[in-house]
């Protein structure tokens, strides 16, 4: 047992989302990503004197779905705080949060069987951001700084998770399960690699059996799955080994290096930050009425947990491969259209071609299911060839991978490749004759040899038929041909 | 009626609309014998950031032709307006008094200022005012102060001095301020003017540069009650901009203005007539004015509003505390001063020790201090329940009262310099209005008499929220019964 066995690590995380509403959170620019510096600006996001904020009632909207899809609680009234803190890329120097009323509470979601608590979700707005030229891009030390302002304003939903995550993977499925929520919710793009999706993480550690917490450290700067799980097992790792050497872990917010692997304590002044947190005052409380709580939950699609159970019941498939197919935006969608699209097949081949061959396209082309060369209804007809013997698997890999490329019907390559399969039993009988009568020697130890020997020389046997076909026809007919002629 | 005004010669602005209106009177001439009535006295009195003579003179062609050809130029036709220099002002200079703020041109237009423009009013300048509404004399102006039109030796309170000033002297028969503890009446009172301080979200915000959000109202400066009048129903009414802005349709006052006081129930309040500090010409005054109400019919009693003592002190946490946040945009990163330094801390800094005068920078200290952790509950969450406290107070006296009637100011103008160095003596002068800021509710001073040294006193009607119907049909009869 290590020394790490010994410990048990307390984990919660904060996932900042980026709402994907048509307008900013409190003014009519648009909610768009990119754009040239400072052009989606109003006076309102750019917080010049005498403007005044104004609430998107579809973030409101998009809230109370979160609500219905994680059981959370909606207080009659949640209000709006301002969070006071001087920063260039925040343009009032403060920022419209919630703090003590937040529109949604106790909350909670399922992993892998395990509830894990949602202490609440809140609203709050974007900054801008600052490229600091010079100095190797820090504050610091830059000659110059530019701000770009077309990012404040942008809503966000931040949400904090209670302490009851215990490791890395648990993180990790937590994030995936959450983003999988809000993107059948289509509240939010969700895509950590481009921040629209932010999660730093609570992290402490503590003797197996106790009762009380750690000290705990904020761990942010992870930009995807991979890292959020790498940062917080050498987080849980460095926490262990500073206690067992003696040491104190001093409450602290800590950066991930994803280059080196390892998390900073970062070098900013410490001393505990005073937001000086009040109610805003330019804002009304937040109020929903009942007509649009209904109105919301109306909204609320299948949620990922659902539509695994469903795809795993109605299509037989294994729940791993349930969990492929959700947890990949679009990819659930895909198989569902080419499902419905398909004549001859199941649903299984559908859902083995879209977690195998189609999703190692998907990662490595970075394309979207959306976007595929290749319709629903192409890998419908792929799965229909093969289904009724005209294309064996090999051939069909070969089709499939010709369609993306070339943004062509499996039909169109099988016409144009010759590639039709032999199914006709008499051509590939004549094929097997030929093989056997070429290869009487082989047949001769078949017939004497044990049954090691036995296996090795049907393989043989099966290997030259095949391939004498071109790989043209269904393994399992030309098998039972040659056991046939074994046998007889 | 003792004292006139002088502008009183160029005609209430209810006249002058409606000669205008009806062609007798071109806008460009109004404007004109405006803007010479402003070149002859504003040196001495200074009521004025800047004068915008061109562009009043260019929106007066616009409303002549408009008569000309026909259409309605709208209810303030031609009628010169002064706007505190608070308003935001599209690519016309928006100070604030402040040197925070030099060289801004706002790209936007206050709502009010639009709704002005928009029924024919001729915006002829903006207003100076205390550094960012901060102030009770306009003297905390970093553009120097405004003198009184009725006494030059003395101030013509704060903080939207520049637009009483300018009422009272005739540049303009109308004004808008902002009051946030008493900016609008306090500065009416000691130039004998009237000043409104309407419900809480009757009129938008927008474009109003924040002292503290939940108390600042932009109202009416005018001549007359009945003007003010005018010019509330034009500025008033909800604007999608403001989300604190009343939703509900605002009652038109001109409609049910001349309907008297009989039978309404006006109710002394105890606690401010006999405040610490009331001169007793000003007690004298408020208590014929009572007399003057019974005789038109009202019933009148004294009533007593306990909380109210308290409002001072509740107030200078909550207006620095919500002050301290409005204000640290002005950060020298995007606009305004910049005073450049090593780095941005230290840029920021800089700028705002020499963009703010002293006032600006005490109450942003004051502020800071009441929101800090550990401090919160002791001064802003106290200050709130006390609020809380003094809407509850009024709400009973309500029940038995429409209006209530106290000084608007304990004291009568005072000298320029007298209290500059004192700063509670000069919170001290807002010790009325201040309640009403904190229920959220409407009060306006009407001038009535005069005190010591022969200079105007107002008195203040207060109503409860949405009830500025009753407030002006009492201040109309006060005003003809003066």
């Amino acid at each position: 047992m290590s020394e790490r066995d010994h410990y048990e690590a307390v984990i919660g995380l904060e996932s900042h989302v980026e709402l994907s509403t048509t307008t900013k959170l409190f003014c009519g620019c648009p909610n768009e990503f990119g754009g040239d510096p400072n052009t989606r600006v109003c006076p309102v996001c750019l917080g010049l004197p005498g403007s005044l904020p104004v609430l998107n009632r579809t973030v409101v909207e998009y809230a109370l779905r979160l609500a219905t899809a994680l059981d959370f609680e909606v207080p009659e009234e949640s209000i709006f705080a301002r969070k006071n803190y001087f920063y260039p890329d925040m343009p009032k120097d403060y920022q419209i949060s919630q703090y003590e009323e937040p529109v949604l509470k106790d909350g909670s979601i399922e992993i892998d069987g395990v509830r894990i608590g949602i202490e609440r979700a809140h609203i709050e707005e974007d900054t801008g951001k600052t490229v600091h030229v010079g100095g190797g891009g820090r504050i610091h030390e830059a000659d110059h700084s530019l701000v770009d302002y077309n990012r404040a304003g942008v809503p966000l939903m931040e949400i904090v998770s209670r302490p009851d995550i215990r490791d890395a993977d648990q993180a990790r499925s937590y994030v995936t399960e959450l983003r999988g929520v809000l993107r059948a919710l289509g509240i939010s793009d969700v895509k950590m690699e481009e921040g629209s999706m932010r999660v730093d993480a609570n992290v402490s550690v503590r003797k197996r059996g106790a009762s009380e917490f750690g000290t705990k450290v904020e761990v942010k700067n992870m930009n995807s799955l991979r890292s959020l799980g790498r940062a917080i097992d050498f987080e849980i790792d460095r926490q262990v080994e500073a206690l067992e050497a003696g040491e104190r872990i001093v409450q602290e917010t800590r950066h991930w290096d994803e280059a080196d692997g390892r998390t900073h304590g970062m070098r900013t002044k410490e001393g505990s930050s005073d937001y000086r947190y009040f109610p805003e005052p330019d804002l009304v409380p937040l109020a929903p009425d009942d007509a649009m709580r209904a109105a919301a939950a109306d909204l609320v699609p299948e949620l990922p947990a659902a539509q695994r159970a469903r795809l795993v019941a109605d299509w037989g498939i294994s729940e791993a491969d349930a969990r492929v197919l959700v947890a990949v935006e679009g990819l659930a969608d895909y198989a569902e259209a080419a499902v419905d699209a398909l004549h001859e097949g199941t649903p299984r081949d559908v859902a083995n071609w879209c977690t195998g061959d189609l999703l190692g396209y998907l990662n490595e082309s970075g394309l979207s299911p959306v976007v595929l060369p290749l319709a629903p209804d192409g890998l419908a007809e792929l799965v229909g060839l093969v289904a009724s013997g005209k294309l064996s698997r090999n051939q069909a890999k070969e089709v499939l991978d010709e369609c993306l490329r070339e943004a062509k019907r499996p039909k169109q390559v099988v016409e144009e490749r010759g590639l039709a399969q032999v199914s006709d039993t008499g051509a590939l009988a004549a094929v097997v004759d030929e093989v056997f009568s070429a290869n009487a020697d082989v047949v001769e130890e078949w017939r004497h040899g044990d049954d090691n020997v036995k296996k090795k020389k049907r393989g043989a046997l099966m290997g030259m038929v095949m391939s004498e076909l071109k790989g043209a026809a269904d393994g399992k007919t030309v098998q039972a041909l040659v056991d046939e002629r074994l046998q007889g | 009626m003792s004292e006139r005004p002088v502008e009183a010669a160029r005609g209430d602005a209810l006249t002058l609309a409606a000669s205008v209106r009806s062609g007798n009177r071109r806008a460009r001439d109004v404007v004109e014998e405006h803007l010479e009535a402003i070149a002859a006295r504003e040196g001495e009195i200074h009521a004025f950031n800047v004068v915008l003579a061109d562009e009043a003179r260019a929106a007066a062609d616009a409303v002549d032709t408009r008569v000309a050809a026909g259409e309605d130029p709208g209810p303030l036709a031609g009628v010169p307006i002064a706007l505190k220099d608070n308003l935001c002002t599209r690519g016309v200079p928006t100070t604030c008094s402040s040197k925070i703020l030099e060289g801004w041109r706002p790209p936007y237009d206050a709502t009010v200022v639009q709704r002005v423009a928009a029924a024919g009013a001729v915006a002829v300048g903006k207003t100076n005012l205390d550094e960012f509404a901060m102030g009770s004399s306009t003297e905390n102006s970093a553009f120097g102060a405004t003198r009184n039109p009725r006494d030059p030796s003395r101030v013509p309170g704060g903080s939207s001095g520049g637009s009483a000033a300018a009422v009272a002297a005739g540049f303009a028969p109308l004004a808008l301020g902002s009051d946030t503890g008493g900016s609008i009446r306090q500065p009416a009172a000691l130039c004998g003017v009237v000043g409104v301080k309407p419900t809480y979200g009757a009129v938008s915000r927008y474009g109003l540069v924040a002292f503290a959000s939940s108390l600042d109202q932009i109202g009416p400066f005018a001549v007359t009650v009945a003007d003010a009048a005018l010019l509330y129903d034009v500025i008033a009414g909800h604007d999608p901009m403001d989300s604190t802005s009343s939703p509900a349709v605002a009652p038109r006052v001109s409609a049910t203005l001349h309907d008297g006081a009989s039978g309404v129930r006006v109710g002394i309040i105890d606690e401010l007539i006999d405040a610490d500090g009331v001169e007793p010409e000003v007690r004298a005054a408020v208590e014929r004015a009572a007399n003057a109400l019974e005789e038109a019919g009202a019933k009148v009693e004294r009533v007593s509003v306990p909380s109210v003592i308290y409002g001072l002190s509740a107030y200078y946490l909550i207006a620095p505390a919500e002050a301290s946040s409005n204000l640290a945009r002005y950060d020298g990163v995007r606009y305004g001063l910049r005073v450049d330094a090593e780095d941005v801390g230290a840029m920021n800094a800089r700028t705002r020790e020499a963009g703010f005068g002293r006032e600006v920078k005490r109450r942003i200290m004051l502020g800071t201090y009441a929101l800090s952790a550990g401090y919160y509950d002791a001064y802003y969450g106290k200050a709130q329940r006390v609020r809380t406290l003094i809407g509850r107070d009024f709400a009973r006296a309500y029940e038995s009262f429409d209006v209530l009637l106290s000084p608007t100011s304990p004291t009568v103008a005072f000298e320029l310099g007298a209290k500059a160095s004192d700063p509670l003596a000069m919170y001290l002068s807002d010790v009325c209005t201040i309640p009403t800021n904190l229920a959220g509710h409407p009060a306006m001073s009407v001038p009535y008499g005069t005190g010591r040294d022969g200079l105007p006193v107002g008195v203040q009607v207060l109503a409860d929220a949405v009830q500025e119907p009753t407030m002006f049909r009492v201040a109309q009869v006060l005003e003809e019964r003066a």
